[in-house]
């Protein structure tokens, strides 16, 4: 390189070479003749098996949702945060949690304490969701929640608010998070045992398909266990794998699949591999499209149609040379779009040290603006459609994926995978893989373990939201106050009737959750409910 | 000393303190220190100061590796201090690992901490600087 940046570039710190295979571990030859490629589920846009994309227009027709994410603190901020946002045109709300909420705990639980408001809004209970909403009108703006291990008592309150507003359920519009089983492998948020968080999901599902039919009562997510180290494909085959337990669980409980698949939604995240992000999103809409028509026999074409959001950026982003991380995140934006995702969160490219300024949470948003508006990518379906090596690398990472999703299969399933921590391990190995892979350059990562600065600062400047150290005095004033001031006698009767709903197999647990809810029943005195009945999720420690 | 045996012998806990649930930074220190000689233990999401603490006296660790993720790392880590003063063994080294600001090192070195690992690091310096510490 003649070129030598401010600072100069160390000596030897060029890349090992790129590397032959695409991180899914799949040779790619120089180059793909037409004979290599099957060509015959290829279809057409808007046809099953969905290869090209779920709408016969693409982008064209509608452009996909530009998802931001934002917001902690207390209700009241959180509040204040929304209107504004709104007041700026945004019209969907996409909420954030506290940790204590998010395993089942209320504020005042010992372990709570040094956690209430910290990475997302405390609501232990419906007083502080009425706080939350206040003056938004739940029958117009879209929200979304990132819960799991609550979720159906979360969901059961946002129900109970709009009662309480006056807004008719079947008007509601959003997503609930609700994947407890990627929780159990990623991210850690469980309360129950497995099979008792399935109960949940199902009930809270097929509740919601019959009371809030506009309302995305699951987003089955393989962004936390690819975000942790696994490839394209294990990412893809594990939540492939998750949602056929879900299918089977919502139908071992009565619902027909023509009508509960149809809400079934799917999240991803898209990391640097260009053509490989394109491929396994076009094979996983095949794999679904095929499994629930062969499989499970679903006739409707909407409930065999892969819906996606995807978030861009994540663990692909790193602190070194941070303007790097913009060029990366268009790249990832660009295969997210060449793959027909539906909606896309761009991150910053502050965020591997910071969380995100004004500007370059702009930034983040102007790059998706760019490539829909600007790029001419989104004119025609699926652009890619008919290229040999996207074609062939569609081909060779679906049968990847449904590899992978075998072995699950082989295992007993996702639930007993689960359930021994078997994917749990399959994660952990193929993290510290992955870092061992950074750490020698072996994936190279410019700025990062090539082409480096020798003037570049390696220690992470990361910024941590600081909640105002009052807030979490208050949050338990709040919760000490609903005590005083609810009746003892409905909390009690409600949460008796749950525990004893629960006891049985067959109810669905909804309307008593929305019952408890509307007597301010708190998030842990429901989750204790469960508890004493259930237990709690005993984590198989496998190392 | 080959990079296979440079904690040939120790014992190190890696503990998950309070609530938060991203434990494959944890694991995957878990696998280099193992990789690296080290007889790991790894107590698994969400246990409180005490219980660490206390397993980190009765399992007789050569040190302590403390994961935390989610901001809340100076009060967790005062905690786990505080129960192991309690329990007189104030002489096990405390490691961290996570999401740490520059800002908090200064404080978190002040409460006693030996090492402070993000994952800017590469194992090798880790695993390096930790052996250094127990030698």
């Amino acid at each position: 390189m003649s070129a030598q940046p401010a600072g100069g570039n160390r000596e030897a710190d060029e890349p090992k070479g790129i590397p032959t295979a695409v991180p899914s571990g799949i040779e790619v030859p120089v180059v793909v003749t037409p004979d290599m490629c099957r060509n015959s589920d290829i279809g057409t846009p808007g046809e099953y098996p969905f290869t090209r994309g779920i709408f016969p227009d693409g982008f064209r027709g509608r452009p996909w949702t530009m998802r931001q994410y934002s917001g902690f603190g207390t209700a009241e901020e959180s509040n204040e945060r929304y209107r504004f946002l709104f007041a700026q045109g945004q019209t969907g709300l996409s909420i954030a949690l506290d940790l204590p909420t998010q395993v089942g705990l209320d504020p005042d639980d010992p372990m709570a304490r040094s956690e209430i408001g910290k990475v997302g809004v405390s609501i232990s209970n419906l007083s502080e969701m009425e706080v939350l909403f206040r003056n938004i009108d739940l029958g117009k703006v879209s929200t979304s929640f990132t819960i799991n291990g609550s979720a159906a008592i979360i969901y059961a309150m946002y129900l109970a608010c709009a009662d309480k507003m006056g807004v008719p359920r079947a008007k509601l519009t959003g997503t609930i998070q609700n994947d407890i089983l990627k929780e159990y492998v990623a991210r850690g948020t469980w309360i129950f045992p497995v099979r008792p968080s399935m109960r949940l999901i199902a009930d809270s599902i097929l509740f919601s398909n019959k009371t809030t039919p506009r309302y995305n009562p699951i987003s089955i997510a393989g962004a936390h266990v690819r975000d942790a180290g696994c490839t394209a494909a294990e990412e893809m085959a594990y939540t492939l794998a998750n949602g056929v337990a879900y299918v089977d669980e919502l139908m071992r409980r009565g619902g027909a699949p023509d009508d509960f698949a149809k809400r079934l939604s799917f999240f991803f995240y898209v990391h640097m591999d260009l053509f490989e992000e394109v491929a396994k999103f076009r094979a996983a809409r095949r794999i679904w499209a095929r499994t629930m028509k062969e499989r499970y026999g679903v006739a409707d074409p909407k409930a065999q149609m892969f819906r996606f959001g995807v978030v861009c950026g994540g663990s692909s982003l790193v602190a070194p040379q941070p303007l790097n991380n913009a060029i990366r995140v268009s790249i990832e934006t660009l295969a997210a779009v060449l793959g027909g995702a539906q909606s896309i969160f761009t991150c910053a490219f502050d965020e591997p040290f910071q969380i995100p300024t004004e500007s370059s949470a702009e930034l983040a948003l102007r790059t998706q603006q760019i490539i829909a508006f600007e790029s001419g990518v989104s004119r025609t379906v699926d652009p890619l459609g008919g290229s040999y090596y996207v074609e062939w690398l569609t081909d060779q990472m679906e049968a990847k994926i449904v590899e992978l999703m075998q072995e699950v299969a082989d295992y007993g399933g996702a639930v007993k995978a689960i359930e021994d921590g078997w994917m749990q391990l399959r994660v952990a190995k193929r993290a510290h893989r992955r870092k061992i892979d950074n750490d020698s350059g072996a994936t190279p990562v410019v700025g990062a373990n090539c082409f480096r600065r020798d003037d570049e600062q390696a220690e992470s400047t990361m910024e941590i939201f600081t909640l105002d150290p009052g807030a979490s005095r208050r949050v338990l004033d709040k919760l000490a106050q609903v005590k005083t001031r609810r009746s003892e006698a409905d909390v009690q009767g409600t949460l008796a009737k749950l525990g004893a709903a629960a006891a049985k197999d067959d109810e669905n647990l909804m309307p008593y959750l929305i019952d408890c809810c509307h007597a301010y029943a708190t998030v842990g005195e429901m989750v204790q409910c469960l508890k004493n009945l259930w237990g709690e999720f005993q984590e198989p420690v496998r190392l | 000393m080959s990079a296979t045996s440079r904690l040939q012998g120790k014992r190190i806990l890696i503990a998950k303190p309070g609530l938060d649930g991203h434990d494959v930074g944890a694991k995957v220190i878990a696998l280099a220190l193992r990789d690296a000689g080290a007889d790991v233990i790894y107590t698994g999401l969400r246990k409180s100061p005490d219980f660490i603490a206390r397993v980190a006296v009765e399992e007789d660790v050569d040190a302590l590796g403390l994961s935390i993720l989610s901001g809340s790392h100076k009060e967790l880590v005062e905690q786990v201090v505080a129960q192991l003063q309690r329990l007189g063994s104030s002489d096990i080294p405390v490691f961290v690992g996570g999401i740490i600001p520059d800002g908090d090192r200064e404080a978190l070195r002040k409460m006693g901490v030996k090492g402070i690992y993000t994952n800017a690091m590469k194992l090798d310096e880790v695993i390096a600087s930790l052996a250094e510490v127990l030698q």
